[in-house]
């Protein structure tokens, strides 16, 4: 799975480093979520996306986690269930997305890393949004400062995420 | 001075909805969801003035909203029907884009002189029906526009921009910010225009649904500008019922029940809510307290009384729309 992941993701960020016409560098969010193990009688794994915010610029999608084992992508019906990344960003994109969708993960810490090429210097923040059938919805928002060598933010949710940490690094 | 005041606009709003206690009766749209993913979807849209939003309370509006598609055309009200308390009706949503749904009524309320009595016109007049409104040997024909829209917007996949277009008939908004592109904290802007120019200095009301489970009432009070336009910044997530209505019916403001009261006001009885008096009662209700006459216009005007002189009616727009705002 998280070779998939990388592999894609690559490709991406040559692309992009090529338009450039500079050497590729990559920065990279290291990504920690926990997603709470919820002794429920009907559990579904939940909808997440993580997404990139700073102020002037459009929302960037990171990555988005679905149901995607439906027949005809049929669990694309249920993503807007994560209203406020779909407001800013899901509207404009189409899934599935190379390097972006996934599919849904089981409760428990989750690591990711995420690559955005490189990032302008600025404050940021990141957020994370977790949608759950027959379960509740959370944002959670972890803001930080990059100056390009590396950076680090915190935060947890109550209800549908846990602890959420990051490290960026170049 | 203060106390006659608010006892005559209480005669005027109790005018308005003859059979209810409440001064605030607001009509509203509201949709099932408002953000689509672009496809094929259903969605279901319900329709009622009552006192507390987004509650089904009070009692079902007479008007028939028309959907337009973001390519313009006219999406069929399916399975639609009208209870006790609301309408409600289904749609069917194929093409991306944004939607309108929007009730629209453009009316005229007046009266006549004919045999030495005054008589109103019939609820419901319209420009096209007027000719036959009045009858043969009518004199001193009194009339002004009753012009109402309420509307809320929704949207499959990606917002469009192609259902503002403004008629340039009444009170409109032009959206600056996408109605259906609103977040909590964020800044929102939108424009009205009365019969297509700016309309400037008017009060616009935002409320917020829900207060059945909140402590205390969001709203928010905010007046447009000389361009016509308004920035409104959400509290918190959830359906908001934005309302504007000409002309300013409560200079200087009576607390948020005397605004609301004034706001609805004007909808609901030109919607057709139950009407005592006849056409008339709106703008005559209305035209006591716009005048420093206050406290003889208020109740002098609503015609129905009897032994209450009637008096010329003032022209009346008004605009509310459902919005929600994500968080």
């Amino acid at each position: 799975m998280q070779l998939t992941h990388r592999i894609v993701l690559t490709g991406v960020s040559l692309g992009a480093a090529s338009a450039l016409a500079t050497p590729a560098m990559a920065d990279t969010i290291d990504l920690s979520v926990a997603l709470p193990r919820l002794s429920v009688a009907e559990y579904h794994k939940p909808y997440v996306a993580i997404w990139l915010e700073k102020t002037g610029a459009p929302a960037r999608t990171l990555s988005v986690w679905y149901d995607q084992g439906k027949r005809n992508n049929g669990g694309l019906k249920w993503v807007n269930d994560l209203r406020a990344w779909w407001r800013v960003a899901g509207r404009s994109m189409t899934l599935p997305a190379d390097g972006v969708s996934g599919a849904t993960k089981a409760p428990g810490p989750q690591r990711v890393n995420l690559p955005v090429g490189t990032l302008a210097n600025g404050a940021y923040t990141l957020v994370i949004e977790a949608a759950r059938e027959n379960g509740g919805r959370e944002v959670v928002r972890v803001p930080f400062n990059w100056s390009g060598s590396q950076a680090s933010g915190r935060a947890a949710g109550s209800a549908e995420l846990g602890a959420v940490s990051l490290t960026v690094r170049r | 001075m203060m106390k006659f005041r608010k006892s005559a606009l209480f005669v005027s709003t109790a005018m308005l909805f003859a059979g209810t206690a409440a001064q605030a009766h607001r009509p509203w749209l509201l949709p099932s969801d408002t953000m689509f993913t672009a496809g094929d979807n259903w969605m279901t849209v319900d329709a009622a003035i009552s006192e507390n939003l987004f509650y089904i309370d009070s009692f079902a509006p007479p008007w028939k909203p028309v959907t337009t598609a973001p390519d313009g055309t006219v999406v069929a009200a399916e399975n639609a029907s009208t209870g006790k308390l609301r309408a409600t009706f289904d749609l069917h949503l194929t093409k991306p884009g944004t939607y309108k749904i929007a009730a629209v009524a453009n009316q005229i309320s007046g009266s006549y002189m004919l045999n030495g009595e005054r008589k109103m016109l019939p609820r419901g007049t319209t420009e096209e029906t007027m000719a036959t409104a009045v009858p043969a040997g009518a004199t001193d024909v009194w009339q002004a526009p009753n012009n109402q829209r309420i509307e809320t917007f929704v949207t499959a996949g990606e917002p469009t921009d192609t259902v503002f277009k403004p008629t340039g008939k009444g009170l409109e908004m032009v959206p600056v910010t996408h109605p259906n592109n609103l977040g909590v904290d964020e800044p929102a802007t939108f424009q009205f225009l009365l019969d297509g120019k700016p309309a400037a200095d008017l009060p616009v009301t935002a409320v917020a649904g829900g207060s059945r489970y909140s402590n205390g009432l969001t709203q928010i009070d905010v007046k447009t500008d000389a361009e016509g336009k308004v920035t409104l910044t959400w509290p918190k997530a959830g359906m908001y019922w934005v309302s504007v209505s000409s002309p300013v019916r409560r200079p200087g403001g009576e607390g948020p029940g005397g605004g609301q009261g004034g706001g609805q006001g004007g909808p609901g009885g030109g919607a057709g809510g139950p009407p005592p008096g006849g056409p008339g009662a709106g703008p005559g209700g209305q035209g006591g307290p716009g005048g420093p006459g206050a406290g003889a216009g208020g109740p002098g005007g609503p015609g129905g009384f009897a032994g209450r002189p009637i008096t010329p009616p003032q022209r009346r727009d008004s605009y509310i729309m459902t919005v929600e705002v994500v968080g």
